[in-house]
């Protein structure tokens, strides 16, 4: 008994004693607030705390990218409003070309981003549950049963290739069509935004990627669940991102 | 418990994210170069702009040279021809403005105090803070490349308007070199990028228990605005330069109209190159603040330790930082006023701008109620400090004349705007980082520096840079063209020589006692006298720990924060200054 109460000691969060080397506190849940001092002294921050801070600074993160695509937006109505001189007769006209976009395939394209955020999502569930019995498990002689993982991270990786094939396919289309990137200041701005999305979804391509060879790799799940949660986080920004642009160039023409 | 100690899951930590997972590296690359500590890459960031403001230094040197000694003969340069002096005004104000005022201010001093103020063992993302930097270095090396490709560095000055910087047929700089100073810049731009999203986190997550936001030292509340500044404003001159980039090289027409240059015509039609000076100035303005507002932070820092009482008004300071870094968006038409504009944004840029002047007033005036009334101590870094509240002071007002564009159009592109700008944006923030280095001098090198040249430093520094910056605003009123390269054989400026004279050979003079400041850096770093932990009797948390700090900061204790940053003279304390440390005292009002 009493070495089972001491075991429980150690387990508890609200424990007091110097944390030397490393935390101890696996399960704590975020602690609400800044400032609230929950470190460690120089041991490492407990997996709550570092998921919140990875979180905190993805969201600080999808500010800044936001910003690249609020000056492209705002690059995109100001040239689309502002008259131009005309060489031959001198006058200033509106020579904003409207670009006849692939809207069938972009609408595919869209469908499999959305489903590949609803993939993630589950992906960011089933690991975040996994994380949570992860102690659980540890306990001897307990069992909680196999679970049935589905591959959902592979599954998002598959539907995000789609989505970049499809965007690709999309570029060529646009292309037959007489739409290069330096005929007018309306196409190049297509091709601008929807290419800085496209690096930005590769970027989060490659992080799942990077999330599933470390499954592969039987990696601690806590960790695993970090990359995997701010990962779908930032998957959402994306497709909510795609959702903008497409909006943007299909209505704002 | 055996059981238990196997199964501990942080003990196989898979990625890194810990902040101090990782024992003190002893490697000397992984200590000195790829180092994770924050400490190190403050230090890093710091040399860099040392390094960059010399550079920008000797630039600036063979312009004065230039401008009364137009035939001269240069060392390095050589003849200096009218390309060769756009040239070295655009290098001198872009290393300058991206390498020095950003660099030193923010991810110097920022990055090695920033975490210990607050009391926390490193940034949120150490990685990230070690890519960070190293970004940073790969743009200065790109950008100081541009000297030494075909045709040199480019001809656009710091600004880059378009259509110039866009045409590589515009210039002899304006092929390969104008494509690497772009390409510089937007690397810049990620590596501030990823130092403004740390320095943000780390602001918000990581600080010790007890140190509450309104408890943060006035340094760390400028870093923090001045990293959300960063946030804002780099991501748009990232896209900025990206058009720009796309312009030049692959035909698009963002920034280029119909243009004909040297009797061809351009493929280009239809861009605007007004899009660039509002994109440009959207990050330009708040990055004057992303310069101003680490200084500001450290004045009001010593202002208050040296004058040992609180600072005036800590309150008003922070809300006027974020006062002043939000106006800092609102503003930036009013460098646009000869564009032709509107009247009526034109008038309420103006008035957006003139409204600076309220939190900069709150600001001023708590300085000198500061000092008001206090023990002062006029120690080196203090003289600093002052020194950098007096060239606020001059810079600043200016600023409303420039606001009014009916002054602002006589005074647009003359020496005038030379004069304010360099007062208020270069001399003063460079102020607050000699300030910051002689104040933070003894913990980050456990030395202190010389006292008696380091006021021989302030006082020629101080004359200097007010004898060189001061007659430019009347140069400026008599017309004198700012980015000319040859003013000598003009007649109406024929009477302004002298004047012109006088600044070169003060420019000679303030530059040579630059190098008592080196001199003394480096022999303080190995023979000056031993440092005690809190030299200063300062208050904030960096004084609590050992000089030069361990690896983890607080050698593995935890800081408990009681008090605020500025308690000096307390009544009823035993000294006349309470650590923020220092346990709770109840006092008898």
């Amino acid at each position: 008994m009493a070495t089972l109460s001491s075991t429980v000691t150690i387990r508890n969060p609200k424990a007091q004693e110097p944390k030397t080397g490393y935390g101890s506190g696996g399960t704590r849940p975020p602690l609400p607030g800044g400032g609230g001092g929950d470190y460690g002294g120089n041991g490492s921050p407990d997996y709550g705390q570092r998921l919140r801070r990875t979180r905190l600074g993805l969201l600080v993160g999808l500010v800044s990218s936001s910003m690249l695509f609020v000056s492209f937006t705002s690059v995109y109505i100001i040239r689309r409003g502002l008259p131009t001189l005309d060489d031959r007769t001198g006058a200033y006209v509106h020579d904003w070309l409207q670009v006849n976009l692939p809207t069938g395939l972009l609408l595919v394209n869209t469908l499999l981003l959305v489903l590949s955020s609803i993939t993630v999502e589950l992906a960011r569930r089933q690991i975040t549950r996994q994380a949570a019995l992860a102690p659980v498990q540890s306990i001897p002689g307990v069992s909680i049963g196999k679970e049935r993982n589905f591959p959902w991270l592979g599954a998002t990786v598959v539907l995000g290739l789609g989505f970049l094939t499809g965007q690709w396919m999309a570029w060529r289309e646009l292309a037959n069509r007489g739409f290069y990137l330096a005929t007018s200041p309306s196409s190049s701005m297509i091709y601008v935004l929807t290419a800085t999305h496209a690096i930005h979804l590769t970027g989060g391509l490659l992080v799942l990627l990077y999330a599933v060879s470390t499954e592969l790799r039987h990696k601690p799940v806590e960790g695993r669940r970090i990359v995997v949660d701010v990962t779908a986080w930032y998957w959402h920004f994306m497709a909510f991102i795609w959702i903008y642009i497409f909006a943007l160039v299909e209505f704002v023409r | 418990m055996v059981a238990q100690d196997a199964h501990d899951p942080h003990g196989n930590d898979p990625h890194g994210h810990a902040v101090h997972a990782h024992a003190a590296p002893t490697s000397f690359i992984r200590k000195y170069i790829f180092s994770l500590d924050h400490k190190v890459i403050g230090l890093q960031y710091y040399f860099l702009a040392l390094t960059a403001v010399f550079v920008g230094m000797f630039l600036s040197l063979l312009m004065r040279i230039h401008m009364i000694w137009p035939t001269a003969v240069l060392p390095l340069v050589g003849e200096i021809k009218p390309e060769t002096y756009l040239s070295l005004l655009t290098m001198h104000g872009t290393i300058m403005v991206f390498f020095v005022l950003t660099t030193a201010p923010q991810g110097g001093f920022g990055n090695y105090f920033l975490p210990i103020q607050i009391g926390a063992p490193d940034m949120a993302f150490p990685v990230l803070n070690m890519l960070s930097f190293w970004t940073t270095f790969v743009a200065f090396v790109v950008i100081l490349a541009a000297f030494f490709v075909t045709g040199g560095a480019p001809l656009h000055g710091w600004t880059g308007y378009a259509p110039l910087s866009a045409l590589p047929s515009a210039g002899p700089g304006e092929q390969l070199g104008a494509d690497l100073w772009i390409t510089s810049i937007a690397i810049f731009c990620v590596a501030s990028l990823m130092g403004a999203l740390n320095f943000i986190t780390t602001t918000l997550d990581l600080r010790a228990k007890g140190m509450t936001m309104m408890r943060m030292p006035l340094t760390v509340w400028a870093w923090f605005i001045t990293a959300i500044l960063g946030l804002l404003a780099f991501g748009v001159l990232l896209s900025a330069g990206i058009l720009l980039l796309l312009d030049r090289n692959l035909g698009t027409s963002f920034y280029v109209p119909l243009v004909v240059v040297n009797g061809q015509i351009m493929g280009h039609k239809g861009g605007s190159p007004l899009l660039w000076q509002h994109l440009f100035w959207f990050f330009g303005h708040p990055e004057v603040y992303i310069a101003i507002l680490p200084g500001m932070g450290v004045a009001s820092q010593l202002l208050s330790t040296f004058s040992r009482k609180p600072i005036f008004g800590y309150k008003a300071m922070v809300y006027a930082i974020m006062g002043i870094g939000f106006l800092g968006f609102m503003v930036w038409g009013h460098h646009m006023f000869m564009s032709g504009m509107s009247p009526y944004s034109a008038f309420a840029f103006s008035i957006m701008t003139m409204a600076i002047g309220v939190p900069s007033a709150i600001k001023t005036f708590n300085w000198l109620g500061t000092i008001r009334g206090g023990r002062v101590r006029f120690q080196t870094p203090m003289l600093y400090a002052i020194g950098f509240v007096s060239l606020f002071v001059s810079g600043g007002l200016s600023g409303p004349f420039l606001a009014q564009p009916v002054l602002d159009i006589p005074l647009h592109d003359t020496a005038f705007v030379v004069g304010h700008f360099h007062l208020i944006m270069g001399v003063a923030a460079i102020f607050g980082m000699f300030a910051g280095t002689y104040y933070w001098f003894p913990k980050m090198f456990g030395r202190m520096m010389n006292e008696t040249w380091g006021r021989v430093h302030f006082f020629i520094t101080l004359a200097g840079t007010y004898a060189i910056f001061m007659p430019m605003h009347y140069l400026g009123m008599a017309a004198q063209p700012r980015r000319y390269s040859q003013f000598t054989e003009l007649a109406y400026l024929q009477h302004l020589i002298p004047l012109n004279r006088f600044i070169t050979y003060a420019a000679i003079i303030t530059i040579s006692a630059q190098f008592i400041f080196v001199i003394n850096l480096f022999w303080s770093m190995f023979k000056g006298p031993k440092a005690s932990d809190n030299p200063w009797e300062a208050t904030t948390l960096e004084w609590t720990t050992a000089t030069p700090p361990p690896h983890d900061n607080f050698g593995g204790r935890t800081p408990v924060v009681n008090h605020g940053p500025y308690e000096y003279s307390v009544p009823g304390a035993p000294k006349d200054y309470v650590m923020q440390t220092d346990p709770a005292i109840v006092t008898s009002h």
